[in-house]
């Protein structure tokens, strides 16, 4: 089998698997994996920007809120359809990391790292500053009647599955066939030795500022959707704990994998959900987990069975 | 079948009774509807386990366990045994709504309760009413009131924060002064307080001539002090969070033991903070609002004494095991009332499994008087059926020799507001 | 208040926090500059420092300044036990590398988390101030101790500049903060420097933590902000100069109180943060560091 064709076998497999899960899997655990898809596609887009592409940003959760709060604003107060703010959310979370790229991406390595962070903290501190729209922390809900999609009501278990599987299957084809075009390739050049490869010809910064407002428009696609499959929007879902979130996700499924950020955030909702069954003391689970997980997988479990034979892996 | 098993020897009776029993719940209760099911009654706890929450969390937890020996011990519900399922929603909204998802498609609970901080409560009602599941919180928040929530949303443990603050505003502006200086949390908690206050107190014939909204995660308040006018009558102040004790000590340290406007603050500062602490002399004199006396009061109801017992603490409201354990007292009766409220609904709708879970809520709406007893011992209190609301008495404490003392309790007029909702026109 | 006392007092209370705040930077410019590794778990060694003076004030009977001063001299040498410990258990084994480091630090952030919760409790504990000093200025009362942080930070910081400048441990530091493999090809034993090193981060966090808890209270989820303003100031202060960062903490210090005079309190802070972002963007290697090519 071409290398070709055993990504492609593996990609389309994860994809029917999932699709079958909805039927096959108890009620709880496809209500769980809608989340997870969701969050997944945050997390590849993190994975864009830092698995590839060598950018370590610390305020993705500004492009995630972006999005959640682009859509849940037009709809709650402006009346938007499901659809129409959609589209809206994803544009606000690539305009919103353009913005951000043009000014950030002049800095590099830690600096970088500090200045989207504050970025998104200040984010968070303006959607607390607007309280009165945005009902700040507490947040609003999205009334049900406002999250029906193309005639589909979200608020229902398998209309919401399908559509956050819709939504994923859309974000990995997509980064597949990026990861293994030659823009992909160059960002990975970027990655590797920056100046070799403006030697080469390529301009970084078109290059990284690319590839952060793609990372923004999936981290803006993933917060627009929660939002209307969930019918949340908080301002908790813009703070630090969002920026860390994909980020742990992707060290642990492997940054620069396709399926290591499903598989990260996979295995840390499990993570919690497990140990908060067998111990109050579910944090120290966690944190034990996490450090034996770097321990005996450094490069995250995709990137480490990458290392060990799997060479095809994208 | 008379097989002799090792260390048993059952009669025919038994095992034909025994036989009976797991049949019987087995049963399907809406096939059988006369079958009186053996099968306990589940009921998911949000808890406040780890996160921001957690002081409250692990109160809420208390008097939840308490009140639930004290339904098994009178039989539970409907004849059947009452379980709670605590799980960890670490004071986050995400893992609030993912372990609502747990307790209704996991656990198959009948309905879910204990929810105290707003944003919690927020982002688990949408996938409350998704999935039908009855979802009493335990908040105070105005948000079930305001008419956002759903149907199977309730609040009927707990009074809502504008219920309390429009209630003080009478009393703070005959007893205290006119001219009020709000310092308050620069989020919507905060904001919440501002909205309910400013109006009240102009309709007692006072103002509000200063607000201080001091921005989340503030450490330090120094700075913001000097802004207080200097023709402030009365400060009232409800700085919330692990920092709150530095601005005790810090509103001490400004003002020394120098002339000082009147001070009004609310309990939720010093929740499950010592009232005696070094640092905290400066609060001698001062009044706070409660929603339960911490502190036992001479003109305590009958059943005080009982409840303090079954959930472990003295007569200065600590823990019987630690009297430097000082309990949330002024919140922690909504899960405790909240779970009696649950039976109550339960029986009136002769509750019999999930599939009545519809039917108590109709059950909890058609409450109306909710007096004073051991079910209630927070006070009497009204539920409003149509905001899914429940209204009662606040209580004004000052703080005298390091205690608590109570000086005035509200009418319940004090605290009505019109409607602002009718959740029975919405449907299930 | 007029004015002018007003800025006075918002400049004091800049003080504390900057000193405060240049203590834990420091510790973290020290791991971050010489091990070149994100330690996420910083804050979580300054919330123990806190911690671990609750229980040793509580436990030591006695006026308060005694239990203070054990606390002083205990807790920081107690967490940083800890942290060796876990740069030898763990960010060894990982060979420093930066990806793996930042997730098991957020590990060990777990860890110290649920430690402090199971074993302290979730509430916020005071702890008594060494002494109670009202000082009297014309225009307000200021407390006393607070004075005295300030001046004990100082004392430690510049105890901690004569441990790098002036001796042959800080030369050991430096050398391999520059470079490693030379460093180790002169027969300095790298590992345990770096062990060393995270422990004195963890030490200063804690020493830190302990000057401010008679403040502030002892809380388990208070090590979140220093965390993150520490960081910011080491990254602005420049990576590798600790004058920088002692600089860069007093501008933050200093500036947080000072906006909130002028504007409404969140908006200064939106604007404080914005403000941290493009100083950063228009002069990336920060203010005193070193242009990396």
């Amino acid at each position: 089998m071409s290398v070709a064709a055993k990504v492609w076998a593996l990609h389309l497999g994860v994809l029917a698997a999932l699709l079958a899960a909805q039927v096959v899997l108890p009620a709880y655990h496809a209500g769980n994996l809608a989340r997870i898809m969701v969050l997944a596609v945050y997390a590849m887009g993190f994975n864009i920007a830092f698995g590839y592409t060598g950018l370590l940003s610390l305020g993705h959760a500004l492009f995630f809120g972006a999005g959640l709060y682009g859509m849940g604003m037009l709809v709650a107060l402006a009346g938007w359809g499901a659809g129409a703010a959609l589209v809206a959310g994803i544009a606000a979370g690539g305009a919103m990391a353009l913005a951000v790229g043009l000014l950030a991406l002049r800095t590099a390595g830690v600096s970088f790292m500090i200045v989207t962070l504050m970025f998104a903290q200040a984010g968070y501190l303006t959607i607390l500053y607007y309280t009165p729209y945005t009902r700040g922390e507490e947040g609003i809900v999205i009334d049900r009647a406002a999250r029906v999609l193309l005639g589909f009501d979200l608020s229902q278990d398998v209309t919401r599955y399908l559509a956050a599987f819709a939504l994923f299957a859309a974000a990995l084809l997509v980064k597949l066939a990026l990861v293994r075009s030659p823009f992909g390739r160059v960002m990975v050049a970027m990655r590797e030795n920056e100046e070799r490869s403006r030697m080469l010809g390529y301009d970084p910064f078109r290059i990284k500022l690319a590839a952060l407002v793609l990372s923004g428009i999936y981290a803006g696609a993933a917060g627009a959707a929660y939002g209307l499959l969930f019918g949340y929007v908080g301002a908790s879902f813009a703070s630090i704990q969002y920026s860390i979130l994909p980020l742990l996700y992707v060290l642990l499924g492997g940054a620069g994998t396709v399926l290591g950020p499903f598989l990260g955030a996979a295995l840390m909702f499990y993570l919690i959900d497990l140990a908060s069954g067998i111990t109050t003391a579910h944090l120290l689970v966690v944190g034990v987990a996490l450090l034996v997980l770097v321990l005996f997988a450094p490069k995250g479990i995709l990137g480490a069975l990458r290392d060990r034979g799997l060479k095809w892996l994208p | 079948m008379t097989s002799r098993l090792i260390g048993l020897t059952p009669s025919r009776r038994t095992v034909l009774g025994g036989l009976a029993a797991s049949g019987a719940a087995l049963a399907l209760p809406a096939r059988f509807a006369s079958a009186q099911s053996a099968a306990p009654i589940k009921l998911g706890f949000q808890l406040h386990r780890t996160g921001i929450g957690a002081a409250y969390g692990r109160w809420y937890e208390r008097t939840a366990q308490a009140a639930l020996k004290l339904v098994n011990d009178g039989g539970g519900i409907n004849g059947r045994p009452v379980e709670i399922l605590f799980e960890d929603d670490g004071t986050d909204p995400k893992r609030g709504a993912e372990v609502m998802e747990k307790f209704a498609s996991q656990s198959n609970c009948d309905a879910v309760f204990g929810a105290l901080f707003s944003h919690v409560v927020v982002g688990t009602a949408p996938r409350a009413g998704e999935l039908k599941m009855p979802y009493l919180v335990c908040s105070e928040g105005h948000h079930v009131a305001s008419g956002k929530m759903n149907r199977w949303t309730l609040q009927p443990g707990i009074t809502d924060v504008k219920s309390q603050v429009q209630a003080m505003a009478p009393w703070i502006s005959e007893t205290l002064g006119k001219k009020v200086t709000m310092i308050f949390p620069d989020y919507a908690f905060g904001h919440d307080h501002r909205d309910a206050f400013v109006p009240a107190i102009q309709a007692a014939g006072g103002e509000v001539i200063e607000q201080i909204a001091i921005p989340p995660t503030e450490t330090s308040f120094t700075r913001y002090l000097p802004r207080i006018p200097s023709e402030t009558e009365v400060i009232y102040h409800v700085m919330v969070g692990p920092a709150v004790l530095t601005f005790v000590k810090e509103l001490g340290e400004f003002y020394g033991s120098g002339d000082r406007p009147q001070i009004f603050g609310f309990i939720d500062s010093l929740e499950a903070v010592n009232i005696a602490s070094p640092g905290l002399e400066f609060l001698e004199g001062t009044h706070f609002w409660e929603g339960h006396c911490r502190y036992l009061q001479p003109d305590a109801g009958e059943h005080e004494a009982t409840y303090r017992a079954a959930v472990g603490v003295d007569d200065n409201g600590a823990s019987l095991a630690d009297p430097k354990d000082i309990s949330t007292y002024a919140h922690m009766f909504s899960p405790w009332e909240t779970l009696f409220i649950l039976k109550a609904g339960m029986e009136a709708a002769g509750y019999q499994g999930p599939a009545d879970r519809q039917k108590l809520v109709e059950a909890i709406e058609a409450m109306t008087d909710m007096p004073y007893g051991i079910e209630h011992p927070q006070g009497a209190k009204t539920f409003n059926g149509k905001t899914h609301q429940v209204f009662g008495l606040q209580y004004i404490s000052k703080v005298e020799g390091g205690k608590l003392v109570k000086v005035h309790t509200t009418s319940p007029e004090d605290g009505i507001y019109p409607d602002e909702a009718d959740y029975t026109t919405m449907s299930f | 208040m007029d004015f002018g006392p007003f800025l006075l007092l918002a400049l004091m209370e800049g003080l504390v926090t900057a000193a405060v705040l240049a203590l834990t930077a420091v510790g973290l410019a020290l791991v971050f500059g010489v091990m070149r590794v994100v330690n996420v778990a910083h804050g979580e060694f300054f919330m123990l420092g806190a911690v671990a003076a609750w229980f040793v004030t509580t436990w030591i009977p006695g006026p308060p300044a005694v239990g203070f001063i054990a606390a002083l001299v205990l807790c920081p040498l107690l967490v940083a036990s800890v942290a060796a410990l876990a740069d030898t258990l763990v960010l060894k084994r990982l060979n420093y590398d930066p990806d793996a480091t930042i997730v098991a630090t957020i590990g060990l952030l777990y860890i110290l988390q649920q430690a402090a919760l199971s074993l302290y409790g979730p509430d916020a504990r005071p702890v008594e101030a060494p002494f109670t000093l009202r000082v009297q200025f014309p225009w307000f009362g200021y407390s006393g101790y607070k004075l005295a942080v300030i001046a004990a930070a100082a004392v430690i910081l510049a105890g901690v500049w004569l441990l790098l400048a002036r001796t042959r441990i800080g030369l050991v530091m430096r050398a391999t903060q520059i470079d490693r493999e030379t460093a180790r090809a002169f027969g300095i034993n790298v590992d345990r420097v770096y062990a060393g090193v995270f422990a004195l981060g963890a030490g200063l966090a804690a020493v830190a933590a302990v000057l401010i808890v008679p403040i502030q209270q002892a809380h388990y989820l208070m090590g979140h902000d220093p965390l993150l303003l520490s960081f910011i100031v080491v990254i602005i202060g420049g990576l590798g100069s600790l004058r920088g960062t002692l600089v860069a903490a007093l501008l933050i210090g200093l500036s947080d109180g000072v906006i909130s005079v002028f504007f409404s309190p969140t908006l200064a802070k939106i604007l404080a943060t914005l403000f941290v972002a493009l100083v950063l963007v228009f002069r990336p290697q920060g203010l005193m560091g070193r242009r990396t090519a």
